[in-house]
């Protein structure tokens, strides 16, 4: 079984194919290792005590009747905690703006604020045993007055969730260019509406988990997470363990969606459990502990308006966001808002933008990046309000996107920010040609006739990733405690095959196969001979881990870089070995070799050899074959594409079924076509989920009542229909390999084409707009209020 | 903790005897006490269907049937699915057809799909999507497990296999 479709003798020409990825065999086969698949000798099982109110004093806690228990090896509260170095870090320092960040420890301090928070740990070594005696820890709580309505939380009089601040405002800043208000007084039209964008969850497969082990002073922390390498960071801070001695594992890892770009209190609680005990400890999130304290996505309200000229001609765009922040952060939930505000112009030439964001405590979990990050918010409100101004117009909502698409790149926003690349009339050219519009109004306006209803939703989507300029994101930018580059090492191996390592943490996109593509091209290989290295903070350099589809446009880039180092360094040798100038050495067919004189060549293992046994190297040359690169972009990517939605509402139940999907998607050359696919079709179905049945739900008291899957519907197979996407390919200038990111595109694009969709479909009868999630109570309400 | 009860049942063609606490689960003794860690753990309400394997022939969430009552029976789980080398048609066409992403879902997605195909050798695309309803993927958005399990029918019919040593002759 080859990894290639077909056998070459390696060289030039990997990139762009579709290989089946290296990854796969260990997955179809059940012998991957992801983190509930790791016990060590001896190792204690954790189970948390949780919070079963949403605001409340905690009095009293009992634990030792579970503490007797038989097998039972120890259990800790908060107090025990005490020696913690520092609270659970929250990294968004933005200049100038105020950002109220409460302590949020990994067990509670004398009081909770939301529904799960874990008040106590017992470690034991018996899986069932420990989760009995969690049930005998007695708690008492003084319960508090609760806020869930991000909106009553900011009234006055309103409960506050954290005193020292005298308010649940967590912050107020804005983004903006242009005058707005200027842009708006000369509108002959203002399109006001009120978007909100519910809560939702990531809802990965893999729950949750994280085992630690102490030995001799270093502490390992194996987890589920995809930022290992800020992981380490943060435990050394939170711990007080110097950073060398800590190593974290992140395993095989069974999807992340944003979820586990976190590091979240359990993950250093068991790291101090392994230290206190000297024992290895283990924790794993039921899909109850899941849904409650794995951090939620959007929860935004927003205020928009948008001003035009009658014939069309956007003047400006003003959107007032409020945030629901949950009741503590997480290490960057308060800035995920800042990425709406960032793609607020959308694809559209906006000469004034301004978005006001507030975010807001609430005595619900933390919200923080889910898959998007802001970026389906921002498309959500600007696709779907672009559709109810048309309509406002008269006009075709097409026609006033054409109107209004930009057309020159690089292209600077007034909130400056600068566009890439981008063919927006060339994706909805390709979109529309695959639909075929004409044919599907003539069978629209057929089948009303007949009572059924079908309608066709757009969205023409730009988005921001590739994060990011260090300058743009970091302290002196917009306020991150970090910095954004990317590394790579390429590590050549005596016999001549190869160890690539990267910075970045992949959990199912697929890296070691695309990745050994460009290493491959570069080095005259076959990707089989490339091992791609990832996820653990002990082998490579430092890297920044893997979220806001940065691994390609920011991780291939360095990966790619590195191998022309390597290359660069091979040149010389086989230059010097060959008697001819390293610029006549080409890398072809599997060698290296003497540009016009094939058969003067020499492979990688030739050169390895020269290289690890160095008796005739370039004069003042190193022995070795083995390179760093750490990559910082100039600039974002902006992938952007056109997606249409074709769906059939059932007018007596209010059921929605989405019967086309075409997605056509830019995001720059492809390394591997299929890859680019998967990530388009799983994205999409994320927008599909929130757009059509996900949403988390929490009662006026507080308690989540969307705590499992039979409450959290995310679709099966059988609510989603086949895609039909195509690309077009735009280079991005900012990197060598032209490429932009894509594994959020999909759930970005996604929900103002089924909006849209529904909303056409249902004109006829009157209903004009719509909130997510399109229930079918709400669609059948939508319709009976229509009617009326 | 309760008394352990004896069971005895064949895993991937071995035969096993046991000691099990009455309520431990299948799944749990799978992983936990068999070391077969390719069996999956989802969710606590028997939604995401991670934890498929075949009992006696069939589909089931092993998170749904105790230890005990898997007594006298034949369990196959994913690591059972191959025959040595030669990887099962639904392990080549997840392969081919880039059928998982993050694999979590993956043993248990071929689990039921073998299961489906067993029932119904020749599903239609509807057939195929009704028939996986139990099992969550949060990667893939389905589009390539559906085209995969296509694939994997057309090979075990044999048709494939046929077409295919015609164009080589
Ligand atoms: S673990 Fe989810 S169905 Fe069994
Ligand atoms: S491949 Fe990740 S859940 Fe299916």
């Amino acid at each position: 079984m080859s990894v290639t479709e077909e056998r070459t003798s390696g060289g030039n020409g990997f990139v762009g194919r579709r290989l089946k990825r290296k990854e796969d065999p260990r997955l179809i086969t059940g012998r991957a290792t992801y983190v509930e698949d790791l016990t060590l000798p001896g190792t204690l099982y954790a189970a948390v005590v949780r919070s079963p109110e949403a605001h409340a004093r905690i009095t009293s806690i009992d634990a030792s009747a579970a503490a007797e228990r038989a097998g039972i090896e120890a259990v800790f509260t908060g107090e025990d905690l005490a020696d913690m170095a520092a609270p659970c870090p929250m990294v968004w320092v933005p200049p100038g703006v105020e950002v109220h960040v409460p302590e949020h420890w990994p067990l509670a301090r004398g009081k909770v604020g939301y529904v799960g928070q874990a008040v106590a740990v017992i470690l034991g070594g018996d899986k069932y045993g420990v989760v009995d005696a969690a049930e005998d820890v007695v708690v008492e709580y003084d319960a508090l007055p609760v806020v869930v309505d991000p909106e009553a939380a900011l009234e006055p009089g309103a409960p506050v969730i954290h005193e020292q601040f005298g308010t649940n405002k967590v912050f107020e800043w804005s983004l903006a260019g242009g005058d707005v208000d200027a842009a708006l007084a000369e509108a002959d039209v203002v399109l006001e509406r009120r978007i909100v964008n519910h809560r939702t969850a990531g809802a990965a497969i893999e729950p949750r988990g994280a085992m630690a082990e102490w030995r001799e002073g270093r502490l390992t922390l194996w987890s589920s997470t995809q930022i290992p390498h800020i992981a380490r960071v943060i435990l050394s801070i939170q711990l007080g363990i110097s950073e060398e001695k800590i190593r974290v594992v992140a395993p095989e890892v069974g999807g992340g969606f944003g979820s586990k770009l976190q590091v979240y209190g359990e993950e250093v609680l068991v790291a101090w459990c392994a230290r206190k005990t000297g024992k290895p400890v283990k924790w794993t999130a039921t899909r109850s502990d899941d849904m409650l304290t794995t951090h939620h996505g959007r929860d935004q309200i927003d205020d928009v308006r948008i001003g035009a000229k009658r014939d069309g001609t956007l003047t400006g765009i003003h959107v007032k966001v409020i945030q629901d922040c949950g009741s503590y952060h997480l290490i960057e939930g308060p800035v995920i808002p800042t990425f709406t505000s960032c793609v607020i112009s959308g694809a559209y030439d906006f000469p004034a933008v301004r978005t006001d964001i507030v975010g807001v405590f609430t005595n619900k979990f933390t919200t923080d990046a889910i898959r998007g990050a802001g970026r389906p918010e921002a498309t959500h409100l600007i696709e779907v309000c672009m559709d109810q101004l048309a309509d406002e117009l008269g006009m075709d909502a097409l026609e006033l996107r054409r109107k209004n698409f930009i057309t020159e790149f690089p292209n600077e926003r007034p909130h400056g920010f600068v566009y890439d690349s981008g063919n927006y009339h060339g994706t909805l050219d390709r979109c529309l040609e695959m639909l075929d519009l004409e044919a599907f109004r003539s069978e629209q306006a057929e089948l009303r006739q007949r009572g059924v209803y079908r309608g066709v939703g757009f969205s023409t989507y730009v988005e921001i990733c590739g994060l990011g300029p260090s300058r743009a994101l970091g302290p002196d930018g917009w306020g991150m405690q970090g910095g954004y580059f990317e590394s790579a090492q390429v590590r050549v191996l005596p016999t001549g095959t190869v160890m690539a390592y990267t910075g970045t943490s992949p959990h199912g996109q697929g890296l070691e196969t695309s990745f050994a593509q460009i290493v491959a091209d570069r080095l005259g290989l076959d990707p089989e001979a490339v091992e791609v290295i990832h996820g653990d903070t002990n082998t490579g350099p430092f890297g920044k881990d893997t979220y806001g589809s940065r691994s390609l446009a920011v991780g291939g880039e360095a990966i790619a870089r590195a191998a022309e180092k390597v290359q660069d360094k091979a040149k010389r040798i086989v230059a010097h070995k060959l008697e001819a100038a390293p610029e006549d050495i080409e890398v072809a067919e599997g060698a290296f070799r003497v540009k016009g004189s094939p058969d003067k060549s020499l492979t990688l293992a030739d050169v390895a050899t020269e290289a690890y046994i160095p008796g005739d190297l370039p004069e003042g040359m190193e022995a070795g074959l083995d390179e760093i690169s750490f990559y910082d972009p100039t600039n974002f990517v902006w992938p952007f594409g056109a997606h249409a939605c074709v769906t059939e509402v059932d007018v007596e139940t209010g059921r929605v079924e989405i019967l086309r999907w075409i997605a056509v998607d830019d995001c720059g050359p492809a390394i591997n076509p299929m890859l680019i696919e998967g990530q388009v079709h799983g994205g999409v179905v994320h927008g599909i989920g929130q757009a059509l049945f996900e949403q988390i739900v929490y009662d006026e008291h507080g308690q989540l009542v969307t705590g499992s899957f039979v409450d959290y519907a995310v679709p099966t197979a059988a609510e989603i229909p086949s895609f039909e996407t195509d690309r077009t390919e735009t280079r991005s200038p900012t990197n060598s390999l032209g490429v932009k990111g894509v594994g959020e595109a999909g759930t970005i694009a996604a929900t103002p084409a089924i909006v849209n969709s529904v909303i056409d479909a249902l004109r006829p009868l009157g209903v004009t707009y719509l909130d997510m999630p399109l229930t079918p109570m709400r669609v059948w309400n939508a319709i009976q209020e229509a009617r009326r | 903790m309760s008394s352990k009860v004896p069971i005895r049942l064949s895993v991937n063609g071995r035969v096993r005897e046991l000691d099990v606490e009455p309520r431990l689960l299948l799944v749990h003794l799978l992983r936990d006490q068999l070391g077969l860690t390719g069996t999956h753990v989802g969710c606590d309400t028997s939604n995401c269907g991670a934890c498929t394997v075949h009992l006696d022939g069939e589909a089931v969430k092993s998170c749904t049937v105790l230890a005990v009552q898997a007594d006298g029976t034949k369990v196959t789980t994913i690591e059972g699915l191959a025959h040595g080398d030669e990887l099962h048609p639904l392990q080549e066409a997840f392969w081919e057809d880039h059928a998982l992403q993050c694999g979590y879902c993956t043993p248990g997605m071929i689990m039921a799909a073998a299961d489906l195909l067993a029932r119904n050798p020749d599903p239609s695309e509807e057939e195929i999507r009704h028939g996986l309803e139990g099992n969550l993927c949060r990667c893939t958005g389905y589009h390539n497990i559906v085209k995969a399990v296509q694939d994997a029918a057309e090979v075990m019919h044999g048709s494939a296999v046929a077409d295919r040593q015609e164009v080589s002759v």
